[in-house]
């Protein structure tokens, strides 16, 4: 395999995907947010702050955790986890909040615009808002709320504003309409703090690099415990910010190979899902939120409302680096359905003493499946990207549901 | 009968205009989606637009995820949706509607998925065919639309770009060059809907358009009352309304017809 070309380009686009499909008014924005953020890549004051925030108030670096009982059981690679459960707020998000939020002072504004589908973002958001003095409003679906309650009380202690949006599927993708609306009146005071690496440009690479620190140091971290890069990375997809952050550094090393695991639902035939790769039947090219990519649609382009037992991957489109990696035959994409992710929960729970997010119990759902086949000498890393502290109820009405 | 050879397309956008100017007035440019509050109602509410003497006419094609627009299209083009409008059902409204004997320029406004999903090139296709004057596509900026161009311009269409109060001098000047017959300047920013009053910020707005563009320029985005309408008439060469036309038309075609001869008659 050669060495991957440097994606995006100067209009944001990953080989045929991304872009910038938005109303007008928001245009200026964006062009002003991608010059800003390039003229702070380099910015060695501003990346120093980065840097230090991510050691003394994230907690960064986040361990790496040989998960030698679940290696035992399974038997086959040995297993290894990126605990983005131990960084502060509860998952990966922050890494992304807390990079955005300080680019919001930099651009001079005080308002901070998000969304949030299982909350972890809205509540990475309000951290980094407080920590900063800046104003935060959160947009949630009304449904998302509902399973994820603890969330929306722990934004609200942090000073957010939580504003329920009731358009729609009352998910994920409802909410980001909601917020993309107020930034499009707010434009000039706010900055729309988009969670995922998804949506128009140069959101996608800008969050992807904010998240890159999870894999830059997981790369550093497996060769000092393992004594080998991995042979295979997992990590679960739904807008795809936490799987983008570790496959990135790895994106040349022709022997890892990469594998997102998104949501199968009630399984890929039911059409209640949001395997975005794993449907060809209703999930084609197309534009959702700003970004051109692979999207749940219906025959006459109407944007389907999916199915995920965990909130934060309940989304119809995917990043549009993760559509291009997918082109170049640089990642696979698997599932796993609900009940997958609720034995996976279990397991890890029980086995490893950690209670992980329903989300990365997805990707751990692959690892169920894959490790018994490797050899003892294999190496997989699993991207743990949140806690489940967030998911007890769910969980809890789920094995009622099934007698347990 | 009528023996006047009908203009099609970008030309029709065109004598529109030019008409309203010779009658030293703004055109007027009512908005109504397809299938709200059901298909033969938004039919009769189109078909009244056109008798109270508008000179284009914005259809609605209602989409699932519509962020450029606010609360009362919101919920409209959901109802139409759940009525089973689809972007084909739409293109048959606007064959229906010429059947019946309107000959006002019609332009589609929807956004950019379910137009991609019907095909570029059968959609500006059965633009030629059915009627269909031209296109306005809120999330398709024109560095985006590459594709689409190529044929609306084969087709010779009608394309409507916009301009928000936030665009910069190069954003001025894409979509001026890019737009095919009207430019679409938005009068404050946010999503569509009925604001109190008029911004001051728009005089300037309209004149840096001026100065890069011969452009009608259209206004739209919080229109609401016939003098709001006469006093932006004054300033632009089309005013735009489209929620409180929606609201009226929620009630019955009566009240949509009222407001729209209301606001018409103040340009």
């Amino acid at each position: 395999m050669t060495t991957m070309p440097t994606v995006p380009d100067a209009r944001g686009y990953f080989g045929p995907f991304g872009g910038r499909f938005v109303p007008e008014t928001v245009i200026p924005a964006l062009e002003e947010l991608t010059a800003k953020y390039l003229e702070m890549k380099s910015d060695p004051d501003f990346q120093n702050e980065l840097v230090n925030l991510n050691r003394t108030y994230i907690g960064r670096p986040t361990p790496v955790t040989f998960a030698a009982r679940l290696t035992e059981y399974l038997g086959g690679a040995k297993i290894y986890l990126k605990r983005e459960d131990l960084a502060h707020s509860g998952a990966h998000k922050i890494n992304n909040a807390l990079g955005q939020a300080l680019l919001t002072k930099r651009m001079g504004k005080k308002r901070i615009i998000a969304e949030t589908g299982a909350g972890q973002h809205g509540v990475a958001s309000a951290t980094a808002a407080a920590l900063l003095g800046l104003e935060c409003v959160v947009y949630m679906g009304s449904v998302d709320m509902e399973r994820q309650k603890p969330n929306v009380f722990r934004m609200k202690l942090l000073g957010a504003q939580v504003c329920p949006v009731e358009s729609g599927s009352k998910t994920l993708k409802d909410a980001i309409n909601e917020a993309i609306r107020d930034w499009v009146t707010n434009v000039r005071n706010s900055h729309y703090l988009l969670g995922s690496a998804l949506g128009p440009h140069p959101y996608p690479m800008m969050v992807r690099d904010f998240q890159s620190v999870i894999g830059i140091e997981a790369r550093e971290q497996i060769q000092q415990m393992a004594g080998t890069l991995p042979d295979f990375i997992v990590a679960c997809v739904g807008g795809g910010s936490n799987s983008i952050g570790i496959f990135y550094p790895f994106r040349d090393d022709a022997n890892v190979e990469l594998i997102g695991v998104e949501a199968g639902g009630h399984g890929i035939e039911s059409g209640e899902h949001a395997a975005r790769f794993a449907d060809e039947k209703i999930s084609r090219l197309g534009m959702l939120h700003g970004t051109k990519s692979y999207v749940m649609q219906t025959e006459d382009g109407q944007i389907m409302e999916t199915h995920s037992i965990s909130a934060g991957l309940d989304y119809p489109s995917v990043g549009p680096e993760h559509a291009f990696l997918r082109h170049q035959e640089r990642a696979e994409y698997t599932y796993a359905t609900d009940e997958e992710a609720l034995e996976a929960f279990q397991l890890l729970c029980k086995l490893e003493g950690i209670i992980p997010a329903l989300e990365s119990s997805h990707a751990v759902a692959e690892v169920i499946k894959l490790a018994p086949k490797l050899s003892k000498d294999a190496v997989v890393l699993v991207n743990l990207s949140g806690r489940g502290d967030k998911d007890l109820d769910t969980v809890i009405n789920a094995l009622n549901e099934r007698g347990e | 009968m009528a023996t006047a050879i009908q203009t099609h397309g970008l030309a029709a956008i065109e004598k529109a205009f030019a008409q309203a100017k010779a009658e030293k007035r703004a055109a007027f440019i009512p908005y109504f989606p397809i299938g709200y509050p059901d298909y033969a109602t938004s039919l009769e509410i189109i078909t009244a637009f056109a008798e109270v003497g508008a000179d284009i006419i914005e259809v609605g094609v209602p989409f699932s995820d519509p962020l450029a627009d606010g609360p009362a299209i919101q919920a409209a083009t959901q109802i139409a949706l759940k009525n089973g409008t689809t972007p084909k059902l739409c293109v048959k409204a606007i064959a229906d509607l010429r059947q019946r004997g309107v000959h006002t320029p019609m332009v589609l406004m929807g956004y950019v998925n379910p137009f991609m999903a019907y095909g570029y090139e059968k959609l500006t296709a059965d633009a030629r065919k059915f009627g269909i004057d031209g296109f306005i596509i809120p999330d398709l900026p024109a560095d985006e639309a590459d594709d689409f161009q190529k044929l609306v311009d084969g087709y010779k269409l009608g394309l409507s770009y916009f301009i928000a109060p936030t665009s910069s001098p190069s954003r001025i000047r894409l979509a001026a060059q890019r737009s095919r017959g009207y430019i679409y300047l938005v009068s404050i920013t946010g999503t569509t809907g009925a604001k109190e009053a008029l911004p001051e910020e728009l005089t300037q707005n309209v004149a840096a358009i001026r100065t890069v563009t011969q452009h009608p320029i259209a206004v739209g985005f919080g229109v609401n009352t016939p003098e709001q309408a006469k006093q932006l008439g004054q300033l632009v060469d089309g005013v735009i309304v489209g929620t409180a036309l929606v609201k009226a038309g929620g009630k019955s075609v009566d009240e949509a017809r009222n407001l729209a001869a209301a606001l018409r008659n103040a340009l």
